[in-house]
C-alpha cells in the first residue's frame, strides 16, 4: 500500500530570508472521498455475499491494478519529477495529492485482498492440492511484506506530514525527515509490485 | 526537529505486524485443510506481547502528548476496524470456524489496534506546542 513517494525537501533550496511559503488550506481526510470509499466497501460486501465470478474478478482485478499502478507510478515516476520541483510547488502538489491517497489506498488494498481471497476460494487456487497453490502463497508473502512496510512506514509518515503542514509554523526538518521515508519505502514497494505483476499474470494465464 | 528520545515504537510495531502477517499466511496457506495451530498461536502471542510492550513503553514517556496521540489514533482505529471487519467478513462467509477463526480474528484485532497506535505515535512525537502559535519559531 504505497502512499506517495515524495522526495526530501532540501533546506538549502529555500531562500534564507523571504516571504513564508504559502500552504493552501486542505482536509487531511477529504470527507467527500469517504462516500466513495463507503460505496466501494458496500460493493465488496455484495460481491462476497453473491460469490459470483464476475463481481469478484472485477473488484480484485480493478483494485489490484489500481494498487500496482499507483505504487509504480508514484514511487518510480512521479517521485523523481517532484524532486525537481521548487519547494513551494512541491508543497502545493503534496497538499492536493496526499489527502486523496489517505482515502484511496486503504480501500483499494482492502478491495483487492478481500475480493482476492474470496476469488481464490471460489476458484480453488488457495487449496493445497491446486497446481498453482505455490504461486498464491508467494503472492501472500509479497503482499504481507508490502503491508508491513506500508503500514509501518508509509502510512504514518503520510498522516504526520499532512498534520505537520496543517500547523501554523510547520517544521521543515520534520517534513524532510518524513518525506525521506516515502522515497526509500516507495522504491522498495515499487520493485515488489513488479513481482506481484509476475505472479498475478502467471495465475491469470494458468 | 524534536531531539526527545522515544522507545523504538515503530520497529516494535512493524515486528508485531510481521508476526501476525506470518501467522495469517501460515494458516491461509493450509486452509481449508486441517492445519496445526501451534505455530500460528505462538506468532500471535508474540505479536500481542510486543503490542502490549509498545503501549506500556509509551505510557512511561514523560509528558507524552496523549491528546495529539488520541486525536489521530481514535479515527484511524475506526477506519482500521472497518477494514478488519471486511476481511473478517470474507473469512466468515467461507465458513471458517474453530481455532483458525479465533487466531485470525485476534490477529485482525491486533492489526486494528497496533496500526492506529503507530499512526498516533508518529504524529505525537513531532508535536511541538510552540508551532501552534503563528509567528513562533519552529523546531
Amino acid at each position: 500500500m504505497t502512499d506517495v513517494a515524495l522526495p526530501p525537501i532540501e533546506l538549502h533550496e529555500a531562500p534564507p530570508a523571504g516571504p513564508p511559503i504559502e500552504i493552501p488550506d486542505f482536509e487531511i481526510v477529504p470527507r467527500a472521498g469517504l462516500v466513495f470509499a463507503a460505496v466501494a466497501a458496500v460493493a465488496l460486501i455484495a460481491a462476497i455475499a453473491s460469490n459470483k465470478l464476475w463481481p469478484l474478478e472485477f473488484l480484485h482485478v480493478s483494485g489490484g491494478a489500481a494498487w500496482t499502478i499507483i505504487d509504480l507510478f508514484l514511487g518510480l515516476v512521479l517521485g523523481p519529477i517532484m524532486g525537481a520541483m521548487p519547494v513551494p510547488a512541491r508543497i502545493q502538489f503534496t497538499t492536493r495529492l496526499m489527502p486523496k491517497m489517505v482515502v484511496i489506498m486503504p480501500i483499494v488494498v482492502t478491495l483487492t485482498l478481500a475480493a482476492g481471497w474470496q476469488l481464490s476460494t471460489k476458484l480453488g487456487t488457495n487449496l493445497t492440492v491446486h497446481p498453482l497453490h505455490g504461486w498464491v502463497v508467494a503472492s501472500m508473502i509479497i503482499v504481507g511484506v508490502m503491508s508491513v512496510i506500508a503500514l509501518g512506514l508509509l502510512e504514518p509518515a503520510n498522516i504526520a506530514v499532512l498534520i505537520e503542514l496543517k500547523k501554523p509554523r510547520p517544521n521543515p526538518e520534520v517534513i524532510e525527515h518524513l518525506m525521506k521515508r516515502f522515497v526509500y519505502s516507495a522504491g522498495v514497494l515499487g520493485v515488489m509490485q513488479i513481482a506481484t505483476l509476475v505472479i498475478m499474470t502467471k495465475l491469470g494465464s494458468g | 526537529m524534536s531531539e526527545r528520545k522515544y522507545p523504538p515504537v515503530t520497529g516494535i510495531a512493524m515486528t508485531s505486524l510481521a508476526l501476525i502477517v506470518a501467522g495469517g499466511i501460515y494458516l491461509s496457506a493450509h486452509l481449508p485443510q486441517h492445519v496445526p495451530i501451534g505455530p500460528a498461536v505462538v506468532l500471535l502471542v508474540l505479536s500481542a506481547a510486543l503490542m502490549a510492550y509498545n503501549i506500556y513503553s509509551l505510557t512511561r514517556v514523560k509528558d507524552f502528548p496523549w491528546e495529539r496521540f488520541f486525536a489521530v489514533a481514535k479515527w484511524s482505529f475506526l477506519a482500521y476496524l472497518v477494514i478488519a471487519g471486511l476481511i473478517e467478513y470474507a473469512f466468515l462467509h467461507n465458513h471458517l470456524s474453530g481455532a483458525p477463526l479465533v487466531v485470525l480474528t485476534l490477529s485482525l484485532l491486533i492489526f486494528a489496534v497496533h496500526v492506529p497506535t503507530l499512526l498516533g505515535f508518529t504524529v505525537a512525537r513531532y508535536y511541538d506546542p510552540s508551532q501552534e502559535v503563528a509567528g513562533a519559531p519552529a523546531g
